[in-house]
């Protein structure tokens, strides 16, 4: 039993380790041991989820023989487990349902590079979730910048190219402002672990002179984190880069990198400034505020745009505001709504990027909606998951959609303050609106007859493509359902996350 | 109205800039000042320094601060310069979709030859005098890393140009006789594979309570410092090997010398 808690180092080094493997292997091999290898690491996190849940409470993990202010750390709860297991479904689901595009979109003969930055990525997202320490944060952080942006690139097409270089440079200023804030800490408390710095942190706060400070260290590290992750002013990269990467790039990059930055940007708020200091902090009314905005913006070029995958982005860079939102509202509610949401849109996302190739494939590989009229007749399966998907996005009872938004409802009403109500009630109230009509629109655009008669371009698909969109499909229903059993286990998480 | 727009957003990109200037000016000034003592950030420095040498057996307390106090770190930090090999690879080395006909003339026989520096009298001497002084310098540095400045990334960085040089003056063709893809990669994934293992292993026993075997050696010698030492040659590889592979995939698509598409043609 004890044994477990060397879980989440195996994940990591292991990860690291299969990533340079996969650099020798065969494509083919390769691809098979990544497939194996995610699953395994699916049972190592379920073990640690379990033991957490038994013993009730997190622990942490010393990293070598130097204890907690000098050596590195990382530590394990429930949140961290319940969003490791919830990025390695995605993860595996993304990987197997996305290979047939994957094989077209690059070269056969560097496919295992693809795999070992797919394990580099899973390295990068575990170190994330458990780490408790900022500086291995940066490290980690910069991983997963360099993978991202290597799974984006793969397609060597001039488009996701040009998506690749603006992601880079504005990833690359994201990872710099979160390191300036890093070191404006550092040099403030003298420490980089996470308990130690909180500790500082909130007798430092007590000086009225300091506080400032803090307060710029902090929201520098915040403008970072959420250039990087797309909240509203820093979403206009999305469309781009999700739209033109290979599919699987694109559910990895939507559901779970920016995810892993919003999870650090958690991390570090509630367990490196904590929640007494940031309550001082302005930062979180403007976190509240841009959310808001960015659902609102967000839902609004959706709308206005004509491709489907830029449609799916822009739903994301909406999807994102709800998170930032939920953190900004704080309190306990607001916090659990925003890691239920964490979850329901990594999940729903990836599905939705999974399905929208395979709808354009029939359509002739044209994601404009004129050419996609029709394209769910001719491919019912994709049709099926699609739509689910976008039930899921507008928030359609028993779908993982709607428990997320309902629990964005009682935070803002059990928080206190008209004004926060206000604002986050008026922004579900629009955006669930025009959520629904895009998505509604697409749907009677896609299940439409376009006149040929020609339904049964491609019925035949894969156990590869169904069993992790099943999968997916059962996590979302999950959540939409169970959505009470979920909440108990983020708060248990929450509980122990400090 | 487009220009309008485009000298209002200039505008206002100039006023945000300034604004980021003069809050990181203000919260600078408030830091504690430069070799002053901060008071709440001895205690850990002071184990560093105090204790260092004695815990990790290393004489230069940066080594032992990188490579044993915050090794996780460094495990990742050794890992980017990999992720960013791959991506160059990615990128760059031919393959059949940027060998597409309308990039044709990029990678030519007469290209490359027309860019052949191996004739280069004058880079060919000091080629000869300069190469062996330069690896012999990286190699003492890396292997010095315990004890002196320097470790893994410097030493490494220094044999990693030493390669470059050598393929500059002596051609490709000179270099690929002893460095080809395939030693490459075996040197990196030994190397990686071992910095993980070497390190899990640590990690393992020591969060564990168990006995760690590795030696810690006696300071000051060069077999010191426990694992620092391997570590160290293990990370110099890697950053030797990165290096000359991001110059090779640059000047000629792939790292060593590439059959498959040179037979092609």
């Amino acid at each position: 039993m004890e044994f477990i808690t060397n879980f989440p180092l195996f994940t990591i080094v292991l990860s690291l380790f299969s990533g340079v493997l996969c650099y020798m292997l065969k494509p083919r091999v390769a691809k098979i041991y990544t497939l194996v290898y995610e699953g395994f690491l699916i049972l190592l996190v379920s073990a640690v989820l379990y033991y957490v849940l038994a013993t009730g409470q997190a622990f942490t993990y010393v990293m070598g023989e130097f204890p907690a202010p000098w050596g590195n750390e990382i530590r394990a709860g429930v949140l961290e487990a319940m969003i490791a297991l919830c990025f390695l479904i995605v993860m595996i689901c993304s990987v197997s349902a996305g290979f047939r595009f994957l094989k077209t979109d690059m070269d056969e003969s560097k496919l295992n590079l693809y795999f070992t930055l797919v394990n580099l990525m899973t390295a990068a997202l575990m170190s994330l979730v458990w780490t408790n320490d900022l500086f291995t944060g940066y490290v980690f952080l910069e991983i997963l910048t360099l993978t991202s942006c290597g799974v984006l690139i793969v397609r060597e097409i001039g488009r996701t190219s040009l998506a690749a270089v603006r992601y880079m440079i504005l990833n690359l200023l994201g990872s710099g402002l979160f390191l300036l804030g890093v070191v404006l800490l550092y040099d403030l408390t003298g420490h980089l672990l996470m308990v130690p710095m909180k500790e500082t942190i909130a007798e430092l706060a007590t000086d009225p002179a300091v506080l400032p400070v803090i307060g710029v260290a902090v929201g520098i590290l915040t403008i970072g984190l959420s250039i990087k992750s797309g909240l509203f002013p820093f979403h206009f990269w999305m469309p781009d880069t999700y739209g033109w990467a290979t599919p699987t790039s694109a559910a990895l990059l939507s559901s779970l990198v920016s995810k892993a930055y919003i999870f650090l940007l958690f991390k570090t708020y509630y367990r490196a400034i904590g929640i007494d200091v940031l309550q001082q902090l302005p930062i979180r009314h403007v976190l509240l505020v841009l959310g808001a905005m960015g659902i609102v913006v967000g839902s609004l070029q959706a709308i206005h745009t004509n491709n489907l995958n830029h449609m799916v982005a822009y739903s994301s860079a909406a999807q994102i505001g709800y998170i930032y939102m939920g953190i900004g509202l704080g309190g306990v509610a607001g916090y659990t709504a925003a890691m239920f949401h964490v979850m329901a849109h990594a999940i729903t996302k990836s599905q939705l990027f999974l399905t929208t190739p395979r709808l354009a494939e029939v359509a002739g590989g044209n994601l404009k909606f004129q050419d996609l009229q029709g394209s769910a007749l001719k491919t019912r399966v994709a049709g099926f998951y699609f739509t689910i998907g976008a039930f899921s996005m507008i928030g359609i009872p028993i779908f993982a959609g709607f428990s997320s938004k309902l629990q964005f409802a009682l935070a803002a009403v059990t928080g206190a303050g008209i004004k926060r109500i206000l604002i986050v009630m008026l922004a579900l109230a629009v955006s669930s609106m025009l959520n629904a009509l895009y998505f509604v629109m697409t749907l009677i655009r896609i299940y439409t007859p376009d006149g040929d008669n020609n339904r049964s371009v491609m019925t035949h698909h894969h156990i590869n493509y169904h069993l992790p969109m099943l999968l997916l499909t059962a996590a979302n229903l999950l959540l939409g359902l169970r959505c009470d059993l979920i909440v108990d286990l983020i708060g248990k998480g929450l509980a122990m996350f400090g | 109205m487009k220009k309008a727009f485009h000298r209002f957003y200039n505008l206002i990109a100039v006023i945000c800039c300034l604004l980021l200037i003069g809050v990181l000016l203000y919260a600078v000034s408030m830091l504690p000042h430069y070799g002053q003592e901060n008071p709440r950030s001895v205690e850990v420095v002071e184990r560093y320094v105090h204790d260092g040498l004695e815990e990790t057996g290393a004489t230069n307390i940066v080594a032992g601060m990188i490579l044993d106090y915050r090794a996780f770190d460094t495990l990742g930090e050794s890992h980017v310069l990999f992720t960013a090999l791959i991506c160059v690879i990615i990128l760059l080395g031919k393959d059949v979709k940027n060998m597409r006909r309308e990039y044709d003339g990029y990678y030519t026989v007469e290209y490359e030859s027309y860019h052949k520096l191996a004739d280069d009298k004058i880079l060919r001497l000091v080629g000869y005098i300069l190469l062996p002084c330069l690896f012999l310098f990286g190699i003492y540095i890396l292997l010095n890393g315990q004890l002196s400045p320097g470790g893994g990334f410097s030493g490494g960085a220094i044999m990693g140009a030493a390669l470059i040089i050598f393929a500059a003056a002596f051609g490709f063709e000179t270099v690929d006789k002893v460095f080809t893809e395939k030693v490459l990669k075996g040197v990196t994934f030994v190397s990686l594979a071992f910095y993980s293992f070497a390190k899990g292993y640590v990690f393992f026993t020591g969060a564990n309570g168990l006995e760690n075997h590795v030696p810690k050696g006696e300071p000051g010698m060069i077999l010191s410092g426990g694992l620092i030492l391997p570590l160290d040659i293990a990370v110099g590889m890697v950053v030797a090997c990165t290096m000359y592979g991001f110059y090779s995939l640059f000047r000629r698509g792939s790292i060593g010398h590439d059959h498959t598409f040179m037979d092609q043609q």
